[in-house]
């Protein structure tokens, strides 16, 4: 025995196998997930975790080996990482989410999506006012590349025929219903991400997408076209301007926690609501994809006015029945 | 092995270090994953998620291109792109604890910045605003690009997502905008093993280090991180003829005055690791009543 006999290198010897059988565990679970092991290990993790947690306050208190201290440290931030996470099973976050999450976070913003509609709605009777007192304005609100020959300089039988397109192979209508997906959903996410710019990019999104909206109508009613060219737009546009108002809504969430932040600070409040937000942001992609499959190919496929009408109006419904009623439980949609 | 290496290596250290509290109440150093790290994680994830789409694209213009349904296949590998580029990380983080292939390689992993557990709606966060901040302008740039006709938007988006990706360039905890939104943020999870402790490892030669003893005083010149200088030293193994032993020994001898006995050789290796031995000894008798010397400058 040597004559000088360290109290921590007596502690360190005493509990180490503690933690060694802790560490095998702890590897298992990273490599293969916490599936793989048996219910006796199962139960003996916390347990280790907690012996191995209190190794570390004691070594910090008695023992100077750096060595010793530094692999306490990290094997308790391991074992803390297993015992503490959330075992999330794909499938059942999955239907959870759309089960409660969704429509639950939805109703808590209601406001910002009012807010959102209002800014979109003010966009469209603008542009519709000011493309109806000089048609010019329809060029300054939509590009080149959107209208597609559609303008006022256009004949009143080229716009009939956009409203109703021949018959077009079905592959086309693919192609243009996954394009459209995509490049809404980038618009949209635009929409949400630039929130945090104090919501002036994701204001400004909203409302040029109503001028939009409005120069096309103004340029439609002037044309005594103005029942066809709402069943043309809102056969999709129901579900496509909802989905543009939930990212307008959750941008305008964050931009909110930006601006005035309340009684945490912007950061902390942040990263509460930003949680918040994606959820909504993840309907809207949703929302997006239905949008797009009845854009490129019910609205291709389907000419007839009233069915259009009748198609609108049907998802109208089924959306304010999803997002009203379902997920409603007696203890609420509340958050940590 | 030098004093202003180790010194540099404690200050960077402690720069990156953050506490986070278990809810048993211990307090648990973590070390924030560098610049570095992440970057490399992100661009391992970007190969992968390349070639899995590569893959699935060549796989469609095999089975599609035969029967003339270009158009299906452009169709599907657009969406298919945008779900594998969304959903390759929000499912490892879920699936893997915070981690992705790429994190894992690198060892690093996503955590909640309050502590608990990571849930799935921080990752759907964190990831819905990568598309924001890479994929979206990227894809921007090469359209641009490619097409030729807007020089203006290319060069915008590129702008932004510089400005984006430096980021954590210029914030304290190294976030992005994904992190800051979604309330998380990225360590890096070390594995070290438990080596022998040095004053418990046996003696290269059990005599040498016999009848080397210190005085109270000599033992009151250095602090804990000359004391953990001096433990990195001797855990790395050199030769015993190495003329570092001589020259720490030398500095250490003449630094607390210790004289070498009379009659005996001067044995290098032996005098530091009694040294450490003793210093430890006095250094954790005084920890252990609340005095704590972090180094020879802490009176």
């Amino acid at each position: 025995m040597a004559p000088l006999e360290l109290k921590s290198s007596q502690f360190r010897r005493e509990r180490q196998a503690t933690w060694q059988q802790l560490e095998r565990l702890v590897d298992r679970i990273d490599r293969s997930g916490a599936a793989g092991l048996s219910p006796r290990d199962l139960s003996r993790l916390p347990i280790l975790y907690r012996s191995t947690l209190s190794s570390l306050s004691v070594a910090q208190a008695v023992s100077l080996d750096r060595n010793l201290l530094d692999y306490l440290e990290a094997l308790s931030v391991r074992a803390y990482l297993c015992v503490y996470s959330s075992r999330a099973n794909p499938l059942e976050v999955i239907s959870r989410f759309f089960g409660q999450r969704l429509p639950a976070e939805v109703r808590a913003i209601r406001w910002f999506l009012l807010a959102s509609f209002a800014l979109l709605g003010l966009g469209a009777v603008s542009g519709l006012l000011l493309t109806q007192s000089d048609p010019d304005y329809f060029y300054a609100f939509v590009s080149d590349g959107l209208a597609q020959g559609r303008s006022p300089a256009a004949s009143t039988a080229t716009l009939r025929e956009a409203l109703y397109p021949e018959e077009t192979a079905t592959e086309a209508l693919w192609a243009f219903a996954s394009f459209l997906f995509t490049h809404n959903a980038a618009v949209g996410l635009l929409a949400f991400g630039l929130g945090i710019a104090f919501g002036v990019p994701t204001v400004l999104l909203l409302f040029t997408n109503g001028l939009m909206i409005g120069a096309f109508s103004a340029l439609y009613i002037d044309r005594g076209m103005g029942v066809e060219f709402f069943a043309w737009l809102l056969i999709h546009g129901v579900t496509e301007l909802l989905a543009i108002a939930l990212f307008g809504a959750a941008g305008l969430l964050l931009a909110k926690t930006v601006v005035f932040p309340g009684r945490h600070s912007r950061l902390a409040n942040l990263a509460i609501e930003g949680r918040r937000a994606a959820i909504v942001v993840c309907g809207g992609v949703a929302l997006l994809f239905c949008a797009a499959l009845l854009e490129g190919l019910g609205r291709q496929l389907i000419l007839d006015t009233d069915w259009r009408f009748a198609i609108a109006l049907g998802s109208a419904v089924a959306w304010l029945a999803y997002f009203g009623l379902v997920g409603r439980s007696p203890a609420g949609g509340g958050d940590d | 092995m030098t004093d202003v290496a180790a010194i540099a290596r404690a200050a960077a250290d402690k720069a990156r270090s953050r506490r986070i509290e278990t809810p048993e109440g211990v307090v648990v150093g973590v070390r924030l994953g560098s610049r570095s790290e992440r970057a490399g994680a992100f661009i391992i994830d970007l190969v992968i998620v390349f070639c899995a789409q590569i893959l699935i694209w060549l796989l469609l213009v095999l089975t599609l291109l035969g029967d003339g349904s270009e158009e299906l296949a452009f169709a599907a590998v657009l969406l298919l792109s945008f779900f594998i580029r969304t959903g390759y990380f929000t499912y490892f983080e879920m699936a893997w604890r915070g981690t992705t292939p790429g994190k894992r390689l690198v060892g690093l992993r996503v955590i909640n910045r309050r502590g608990g557990p990571l849930r799935p709606d921080a990752v759907i966060a964190r990831n819905l605003v990568r598309e924001v901040e890479v994929f979206l302008p990227l894809s921007l740039t090469v359209s641009a690009g490619a097409t030729g006709d807007d020089g203006w938007t290319a060069l915008l988006a590129l702008a932004w997502v510089g400005v984006l990706s430096l980021m954590p360039l210029f914030n304290r905890d190294l976030l992005r905008l994904g992190d800051i939104v979604a309330g998380t943020w990225v360590i890096a999870l070390p594995k070290p093993s438990l080596a022998e402790d040095v004053a418990e490892a046996p003696a290269q030669k059990p005599d040498a280090g016999e009848g080397i003893r210190f005085t109270g005083q000599q033992l009151q010149i250095y602090g804990i991180f000359e004391l953990q200088v001096l433990e990195d030293f001797l855990r790395q193994s050199r030769p015993d003829d190495d003329p570092s032993w001589a020259s720490i020994a030398d500095r250490i001898r003449v630094k607390i005055g210790y004289q070498l006995p009379a009659g005996r050789p001067p044995d290098a290796r032996a005098f530091l690791e009694a040294f450490y031995k003793a210093q430890r000894h006095r250094l954790e008798a005084d920890l252990a009543f609340g005095k704590r010397k972090a180094s020879k400058h802490d009176r």
